[in-house]
């Protein structure tokens, strides 16, 4: 049943494509941190059209499948004369559906910095930046990192989704192992103990991060 | 413009693929939501314990591994499911674990008192869950099983690696023979919104239904992060 040899000979080509998937994991949710919070931002700016656009594709983004994304973003982007590779495609897909999940994190955020802050803020005659950036951020994001930890983990498992354009992260490489030998069995339970060892950890790193922070 | 409408087919008997899928998966979802989730509070620690680790399970490794080692790699075991029965499987087993969760803090937050009130009144263990707990329980259930709901239409998409002819499958085919991706890709995505909107529609309107006759106790503002 399940070849002990035959799962440590093919360990080592599982180790290397766990890397293809920790990097994309990290470029992903770098994108999703930074976008996100250009959507809260465009989100907060009012009532007006940015914010009603803004909320409608954090909306759309989020209520379709991400493996539709990718595709769309590696098949389509070509179209527009932007070749991206296959890795690059992934991530950016990964980065961009997250970013609608992290803007809602940041919103409530910056929900959470007390009305009184803007006023002082206004009454110190700071500008519009200035109040961003040293008052309300400094206060709104501590309280969420740890929900933004959350998709981080959350991500990680959506990784193997790159399969599908051809990254060679763990799944793939996975999937190719099988199709060379046969065996099935061993590589992809190999990677299903991978993926539950990496996130357990990284979900008790986040919980002790709630620690940290005081929210639980 | 006129070729759209050559599209629509292929992609509308992949779409009800998908429906069949979302449906099987969202009943097993419930269903082992309910059980893992009662399973969790349950006054046997060896019983708490396969539930915790059921959920660990499932939350802690991926939908798409989880659906190709049910599909390829459980064969070696002398278990054959067809593609259907694999994706309705896994999704409806990854997203109970989620559910679980679900069910259990809202069990959870149902007052003390009730229980004791329910004792007091000689009502059996049975009775006490069925009649004053989890009618209480449901209620603040529903936001996030809307949610999940959503979550798990969205991740029937992964049975087109497992060669399903779902909506996402057919838009692939399409693309591949008239390398229309623009035109396919959008209209496969408008597709899975309708779906997803028609979901939370339902939902919002089952809490409506269930909100009827209730003292309305915390606002209805969904903090669903």
């Amino acid at each position: 049943m399940f070849d002990w040899e035959f799962a440590i000979s093919i360990l080592p080509a599982l180790l290397k494509a766990l890397r293809v998937t920790l990097q994309a994991t990290l470029v992903g949710i770098s994108i999703a941190l930074l976008l996100g919070l250009v959507w809260a931002f465009l989100g907060h700016s009012g009532r007006g059209l940015p914010a009603k656009v803004t909320a409608a594709s954090v909306e759309f983004i989020r209520s379709t499948p991400l493996l539709v994304q990718i595709y769309f973003l590696f098949y389509v982007a070509p179209n527009f004369g932007l070749t991206l590779s296959p890795f690059s495609a992934g991530t950016l897909a990964l980065g961009l559906h997250y970013s609608a999940y992290t803007a809602e994190v940041y919103r409530a955020g910056i929900e959470g910095v007390p009305s009184g802050q803007w006023e002082a803020a206004l009454s110190l005659n700071m500008g519009r930046f200035l109040t961003w950036r040293s008052v309300i951020l400094p206060q709104a994001i501590p309280p969420v990192i740890p929900a933004l930890g959350n998709y981080l983990v959350a991500m990680f498992k959506e990784t193997p989704l790159l399969a599908a354009i051809t990254v060679m992260e763990l799944l793939q490489t996975a999937k190719i192992i099988g199709a060379q030998t046969f065996r099935y069995l061993e590589p992809l339970t190999l990677v299903g103990l991978l993926f539950l060892a990496v996130s357990l950890v990284a979900s008790r790193l986040v919980r002790r991060l709630e620690v940290r922070f005081g929210s639980r | 413009m006129l070729e759209l409408f050559h599209f629509l087919p292929p992609l509308l008997s992949g779409l009800w693929v998908t429906i069949q899928l979302a449906f099987g998966g969202s009943i097993l979802a419930v269903l082992a939501a309910f059980a893992v989730g009662l399973l969790r509070l349950s006054r046997k620690a060896g019983l708490r314990i396969a539930a915790t680790a059921y959920t660990d399970f499932f939350r802690g490794t991926s939908a798409l591994v989880q659906l190709f080692w049910v599909y390829f790699a459980l064969p070696f075991w002398g278990v054959e499911l067809d593609a259907m029965t694999a994706g309705i499987v896994v999704l409806g087993l990854n997203h109970g674990a989620y559910g679980a969760e679900v069910v259990r803090g809202a069990v959870q937050a149902v007052p003390r008192p009730q229980y004791e009130a329910a004792a007091a009144l000689n009502f059996t263990e049975r009775q006490t869950l069925w009649r004053i707990i989890l009618p209480q329980a449901l209620p603040a259930m529903l936001p996030p099983f809307g949610n999940l709901l959503i979550e798990l239409l969205k991740s029937t998409a992964l049975v087109s690696m497992i060669t399903l002819g779902d909506l996402t499958f057919q838009g692939q085919i399409l693309r591949a023979a008239t390398l229309r991706s623009g035109e396919i890709f959008t209209l496969v995505l408008l597709l899975y919104f309708m779906l997803a909107l028609s979901i939370s529609f339902g939902v919002r309107r089952l809490e409506r239904r269930l909100a009827v006759g209730r003292v309305r106790r915390r606002p209805m503002v969904a903090a669903d992060v």
